[in-house]
C-alpha cells in the first residue's frame, strides 16, 4: 500500500515532466508545455476578463486536468461535495498567489520545467518557494487553520466540472465566443486533442497520488516526510531528461523562453506563491484536481486564480520577458502583507474549533 | 480514550493533531477523519512513526485509533 503510492507519485511527477516538455515540443510555449498559472491566465483571457491580446486561450490542459479529477473521483466514489472553510479569505489567497506567480512567470510546476531547461532564474524562484514555504509552516506551527469544512449539496461539486465541458464544447465549436491570441504566447499551442486527453490522464493519477509541489517540500520541513517530494523531483528529473534529448537545455540567466532576469522579482513573488500555497494547502495545481473531486474551497479558490490573473493583465502586473512592472512590484509586497495578515489572524489558538 | 476531531480539516492539519497526541503520549487515542486523503497521510505518518494503528469506516468517516 505505502509503495504502492509511492510509485503512483514518482509516476504522475514523471508523467507531468515528460508532458510539459512534450506539449511544448508540440506547439505550447517554450517551457510552458505545461502552466497552471499561465494556463488560467490565458482561459481569463479567452473568456475575456482581460484583453491582452497575446494571453488568450482556453487551454484544454486546465479543463482535461479538472475533468480527469472529477471522473477518476467518481469511479473511487472520492467525489463529495464539501467546503465551507473560510471561502473570502481562500478566494483572496487564490488571487495573490495568482498575481505573484505572474511576477515571477509561472507556478511551481512551470518554475520545475524552466529548472530543468536550464533556466536559472527559475531556480532563484525556487529559493523563494523554498522560503515561503517555511514561513507557512512557522503558522502551520503556531495552529493556523481555515477551519472545517461541512457536506454540501451535490449540485456544488458539480458546478467546477459543468464549466469545463461548457468551456471544451466552446472551445472545440470554435468561433467567436472566446478570444484566441493570433500571437505571442497565447498563440502557441498544442492540438487540442492530445493537450486534453494527456491532461485527462494526469488529472487522473494526480487526483490518485495527491501530487503537490508545495506539499513535498512543507513535509519535508515539518514532518520529515520526503513522500511528496518525489513526485515534484521526478517532474524535474523526466523534464531534464527529455530537454536535454530534445535540445532544449540551455543553462543560462539571459534570454530563457517567457522568462525575465530580475532576480530580486524572481526571488520575492515565489515566497509569496510558496506561502500563499501553505496558507491554502495546495499548490495551484493540487486545487485544480480537487476543485474537479467536489472540493468548494479549491474551486472558490481557482475563481480567485482567475480574477487574479484578469487583474494581473488589466492593472500591469505581470511581468514579461522585459522584466517586472512598477505594479508587480508593488504587487508582490502586498501579497506577501496581505498573507502576512491571514496567516497571523488565523493563527489564534481560540479560531481553531 | 481521548478523541480527537480532525473531520473536515484538510492536511497537514489532521497529520500535525496526531503527532500532538502522539507527542502527549495518552494511549490509546483515536482520530477521527471524513476523507481519504487525510486518513492515507495519517496511516503513512504512522507507519514512519512505527505506531500501532486500526482503522475503523463507517458512514464515510474513519476512526484511526493509536494503541501504542
Amino acid at each position: 500500500m505505502k509503495k504502492k503510492n509511492l510509485i503512483l507519485v514518482v509516476v504522475t511527477g514523471l508523467a507531468l515532466g515528460a508532458a510539459g516538455v512534450g506539449l511544448m515540443l508540440l506547439g505550447n510555449p517554450g517551457n510552458m508545455g505545461f502552466c497552471i498559472a499561465c494556463f488560467i491566465r490565458d482561459t481569463a483571457g479567452a473568456l475575456k476578463l482581460h484583453t491582452a491580446a497575446v494571453v488568450q486561450y482556453a487551454r484544454p490542459e486546465i479543463i482535461g486536468l479538472i475533468l480527469g479529477a472529477f471522473l477518476i473521483s467518481l469511479v473511487t466514489k472520492e467525489f463529495k461535495p464539501r467546503g465551507g472553510s473560510s471561502p473570502l479569505t481562500r478566494f483572496m489567497l487564490g488571487f495573490f498567489v495568482m498575481i505573484s506567480a505572474l511576477v515571477f512567470l509561472g507556478c511551481p510546476l512551470r518554475m520545475v520545467l524552466r529548472m530543468a531547461a536550464g533556466d536559472l532564474n527559475a531556480w532563484v524562484g525556487l529559493i523563494g518557494f523554498i522560503v515561503g514555504v517555511f514561513v507557512g509552516v512557522q503558522f502551520l506551527k503556531k495552529g493556523y487553520s481555515l477551519g472545517r469544512t461541512y457536506k454540501k449539496n451535490v449540485l456544488e461539486g458539480l458546478t467546477m466540472p459543468a464549466i469545463q465541458v461548457v468551456l471544451l464544447i466552446a472551445l472545440i465549436a470554435g468561433g467567436v465566443l472566446l478570444a484566441v491570441s493570433a500571437e505571442g504566447p497565447g498563440s502557441m499551442q498544442a492540438p487540442i486533442w492530445i493537450a486534453f486527453l494527456l491532461a485527462l490522464v494526469i488529472g487522473v493519477i494526480a487526483q490518485r497520488s495527491r501530487i503537490c509541489q508545495m506539499g513535498g517540500f512543507r513535509d519535508l520541513i515539518m514532518l520529515k516526510d520526503p513522500h511528496l517530494f518525489w513526485g515534484g523531483l521526478a517532474i524535474f528529473v523526466a523534464a531534464l531528461i527529455f530537454n536535454l534529448a530534445a535540445g532544449k537545455f540551455t543553462l543560462s540567466f539571459a534570454d530563457q523562453p517567457i522568462a525575465h532576469t530580475e532576480w530580486l522579482w524572481n526571488l520575492l513573488p515565489m515566497v509569496g506563491v510558496g506561502f500563499g500555497s501553505v496558507l491554502l494547502g495546495g499548490c495551484p495545481m493540487r486545487q485544480l484536481v480537487l476543485s474537479g473531486t467536489g472540493n468548494i474551497d479549491s474551486t472558490i479558490t481557482l475563481f480567485g486564480f482567475l480574477v487574479g490573473a484578469a487583474f494581473s493583465h488589466n492593472f500591469s502586473l505581470a511581468s514579461s520577458a522585459a522584466g517586472s512592472t512598477p505594479g508587480g512590484r508593488i504587487a508582490t509586497i502586498v501579497s506577501l502583507l496581505v498573507m502576512l495578515i491571514i496567516g497571523f489572524a488565523y493563527s489564534r489558538k481560540s479560531a481553531n474549533a | 480514550m481521548k478523541t480527537v476531531d480532525a473531520r473536515g480539516l484538510s492536511c497537514p492539519e489532521p497529520v500535525f493533531l496526531a503527532k500532538k497526541a502522539m507527542d502527549a503520549g495518552e494511549y490509546p487515542f483515536a482520530v477521527l477523519v471524513d476523507d481519504t486523503t487525510p486518513l492515507e497521510n495519517i496511516k503513512r505518518f504512522a507507519n514512519q512513526n512505527k505506531q500501532t494503528i486500526k482503522v475503523y469506516e463507517a458512514d464515510g468517516e474513519y476512526t484511526i485509533t493509536f494503541e501504542k
